[in-house]
């Protein structure tokens, strides 16, 4: 137990264009629980993907249980001990769960290449009867729910009977008894003596889980510190390098104003059911719910994103008809998707064709000709109010970071003259710093009199922005709160409350 | 070509959008059409009628088992028309120019075909270029050997009448007298059963439906997915020289001018028989159905004296509404 069983030192990893880590540090003991916080673009999803072999290092040395090793590729960390969960879920989608668990080691016949169905079942199902996961392990994955999906992910890592554990971001799909469930599995990991590497943004878990935390911030280590000894701002300040106090609630003003936009009865076959609310000019209506509640599903029907199977949908009291995202846009509504990079931008494009795709229509001269002295005007205007990180307007989107990416979508909105913003997870994947930053620009536009539907489901995102909040489970509106009497569990309570009874959650 | 998981809130799904009625949908297609054939023409359940059939349907069936594991994988090979030429052409070297033993003879063509895939395999996992570009340009030079190993000549196997029996004799017929259908059919069909042995039951088919589903996760996970890529590409490509042999075999020559289209037909087989061309799924069993529905198709228009060129876009217009309802039916389960 005195030598620690993986010593990274002076690692150091470039990309094209960005350095990514320099001279980083990192040290994990047998049997503890080690969680890796730090901004997005702190580089420790990347210095992790080096341990475990994704990734090859540029310079520095990694000690596995005193030994010098060299991981050129995914299976050496697998032999030695090393396993991954990753952010992104790795599994194939086609595939069985038990196919998933063993795919590359797969429990041959008597004939070496020809599988062994029944045994590969069997070793599945008393793998998945550990953790106490009650799936069919013949079950496509593809037909899981998405926590189910990653507790699958952490059995295949199980599997492996790694000493080494890598968990990227393990709770960001999961409701509050499924993270409890998975903290049980964590803590009977450690006291086998399993070193686990908990990645996460979620500072408050941190607490719970973790005994030592360690902090990077641009690629650099900044730090470690013990859990017990250390406090939420401290972890906070050592992540963005100045203090940076949690404010408390700040609903801005917000008088009785005209009714912007009313949805009755909008019906979408199994998705979204009987949906109706309505929203005001200046005002911020948060959309709180589990994962899977149709909140986007009623957000993309409102964007024509997805066609409506009834019910009606009237701007500033008249009725209107969108059929199509073109139709959303002409009528002043703008969608921020939940994934920014497959459905908010077009990465390989630059910050200037980003910010003005919704609206070629106000920079075309003859023929289609797109007059670039203006739209780069406009670009150049945006980058500056919304303060988007970027070297220069044709800086390819790519290359910004997750909070200034996001900043373009809004941008581009922005761009489009949209008064009905629909955000969806707006701060998802981003850091703190950021955050507070798109929670600030957030209550300017409302200010400015544009109307914001936000779907969240960080709830205390929720609690602090929203003037009222809409609560969904499975695809009905539960209830709608006005701030005053919103608070954490009565929106949970809402959450979970499918046609009228309360589900169990199990704290 | 990857394919994101999606997840679903639900843990079931509707008997409609199940992967058995898709199966049905095809079989029940096909057999609809054998009512509609046999009521336009008392001809088309004869019997002679229907080995020929069979027949038209084991060259292009044979090309379609190996497209089907190419396809699955996510990938495409638009090479296996010129190759199964190759081959063919390979074939009539070896057994004809050469003089060598028949069972050599058909060994190389295999080989030649195995080879060929391997190429593309190698081309498309190390060099990393797309599929559809690495098999156009096998196409091309498999097209293009065949002509200039061939002379420009078609090679006859008139001195070996041992190999055209390969193909054409019965060994049905002398098993259950009467029963005279051509060994190409039943080539076709022990392909087939290999093939879905293979695709169901072995780590290749195993790896073919990872790498399709996720290409990336499968390679995260360890798999040496270039080594894998390269054995599908070869398997295909062995399948392909397998076609090649029978076709020399039923023409009992080799022809250095056919090929190119007959790769089309095997991806149109493929896709009917509900493979999704973006990988991760499909079966044998809806290939060999795909490629029955073609040949019943074109058989039975031209019984009715539909002219030629109506068949092809007859055809042309089937895929669409196959793929078409396959889309419905896949879309549904969002």
């Amino acid at each position: 137990m005195d030598e620690p069983l993986v010593l990274m030192n002076g690692i150091d990893k470039s990309f094209p264009g960005v350095h990514a880590l320099a001279h980083c540090d990192y040290e994990l003991r047998a049997g503890e629980i080690h969680a890796l916080v730090g901004e997005n673009g702190a580089g420790k999803s990347t210095l992790m993907k080096i341990l475990a072999g994704v990734y090859s290092k540029d310079d520095g040395t990694i000690l596995y249980k005193g030994r010098e090793v060299n991981i050129p590729n995914p299976r050496t960390a697998q032999d030695l001990g090393i396993s991954m969960i990753h952010q992104e879920l790795n599994l194939m989608g086609h595939l069985t769960v038990a196919q998933n668990i063993y795919i590359g080691r797969e429990p041959r016949a008597r004939i070496n290449f020809v599988l062994d169905e029944r045994e590969i079942n069997k070793r599945a199902k008393e793998l998945l009867d550990i953790i106490h996961l009650d799936i069919d392990p013949r079950i496509k994955v593809s037909n899981l729910t998405i926590a189910k999906q990653q507790m699958v992910e952490i059995a295949k890592a199980l599997s492996f009977n790694s000493e080494v554990l890598i968990m990227d971001e393990p709770t960001a799909a999961l409701t509050e008894s499924e993270i409890m469930d998975l903290f049980e599995i964590i803590r009977n990991l450690r006291q086998k003596g399993v070193g686990i590497v908990y990645i996460s943004h979620r500072l408050e878990e941190l607490k719970l889980i973790s005994d030592r935390i360690t902090v990077m911030r641009d690629g650099h280590y900044i730090g470690t510190v013990l859990t017990e000894d250390t406090t939420r701002d401290e972890i906070i300040s050592m992540m963005v390098g100045r203090t940076i106090y949690e404010t408390a609630p700040e609903i801005p003003e917000f008088g009785n104003e005209e009714l912007v936009l009313e949805t009755r009865n909008l019906n979408r076959g199994n998705q979204i059911k009987d949906i109706s609310f309505d929203l005001r000019k200046g005002e911020i209506l948060g959309f709180a719910g589990l994962m899977g509640a149709g909140r986007t599903e009623v957000a993309r029907a409102i964007f024509g994103a997805d066609a409506i199977d009834s019910g009606e949908i009237f701007i500033h009291g008249s009725k209107v008809h969108i059929k199509s995202p073109g139709d959303a846009v002409a009528h002043g509504i703008g969608y921020l998707s939940e994934d920014r990079k497959r459905y908010g931008l077009s990465l390989k494009q630059d910050v200037e064709t980003n910010l003005v795709m919704a609206s070629y229509n106000k920079f075309l001269g003859l023929m289609g000709w797109v007059k670039t002295k203006d739209t780069s005007i406009v670009a150049k205007k945006y980058v500056d109010a919304l303060t988007i990180k970027t070297p220069t307007i044709k800086q390819l989107v790519k290359n910004l970071s997750g909070g200034n990416q996001q900043k373009v979508v809004i941008g581009k909105w922005l761009t489009a003259d949209t008064e009905i913003l629909i955000f969806d997870e707006p701060t998802r994947g981003i850091d703190v710093g950021a955050k507070s930053e798109i929670y600030k620009l957030l209550n300017d536009l409302a200010a400015q009199g544009k109307s914001i539907i936000m779907i969240s489901s960080e709830l205390p995102e929720i609690l602090r922005m929203s003037h009222r909040i809409v609560v969904m489970c499975e695809g009905r509106i539960t209830g709608i709160l006005p701030a005053e009497e919103a608070d954490q569990e009565s929106i949970m309570q809402l959450a979970t409350q499918r046609n009228g009874e309360s589900v169990e959650v199990v704290a | 070509m990857e394919t994101e998981i999606t997840a679903q809130t639900q843990e079931k799904r509707s008997f409609w959008q199940s992967d058995a009625t898709q199966k049905l949908a095809a079989f029940g297609g096909l057999i609809a059409m054998f009512i509609v054939f046999s009521l336009a023409s008392p001809n088309f359940l004869q019997f002679s009628n229907i080995v020929g059939i069979l027949l038209a349907t084991a060259v292009n069936g044979i090309l379609a088992l190996g497209a089907t594991f190419v396809i699955i994988s996510g990938g495409i090979d638009l090479s296996v028309g010129t190759v199964m030429t190759l081959s063919a052409v390979m074939t009539g070297v070896f057994i004809t120019n050469l003089g060598l033993p028949i069972p050599i003879g058909i060994l190389g063509g295999l080989a030649t075909g195995a080879l060929a895939g391997l190429v593309n395999g190698s081309v498309i996992a190390k060099m990393k270029i797309p599929p559809f570009i690495a098999t156009l340009g096998m196409l091309y030079i498999a097209k293009g050997l065949s002509l200039v190993i061939s002379g420009l000549k078609p090679i006859y196997f008139t001195e070996t009448p041992g190999f055209t029996k390969v193909a054409m004799g019965s060994l049905l017929g002398r098993i259950i007298p009467g029963f005279d259908v051509p060994n190409a059919v039943l080539i076709f069909f022990i392909a087939a059963l290999i093939a879905n042995f293979i695709l169901v039951r072995t780590v290749l088919g195993r790896y073919t439906f990872a790498i399709g589903s996720n290409e990336e996760a499968t390679r995260l996970s360890g798999v040496n997915v270039d080594f894998w890529k390269m054995s599908i590409y070869t398997l295909a490509g062995a399948f392909a020289g397998l076609a090649g042999v029978v076709i020399a075999s039923r023409l009992n020559s080799a022809q250095p001018a056919l090929g190119a289209g007959y790769e089309l037909d095997a991806i149109a087989a493929v896709v009917i028989g509900g493979t999704s061309l973006s990988g991760g799924e499909g079966t044998i069993l809806g290939t060999v159905i795909g490629a029955f529905v073609i040949s019943v198709l074109t058989n039975g228009l031209r019984i009715m004296s539909v002219p030629q060129e109506w068949q092809i876009v007859i055809t042309g217009a089937i895929v669409i509404l196959a793929v078409y309802a396959d889309t419905l039916r896949k879309r549904g389960q969002a």
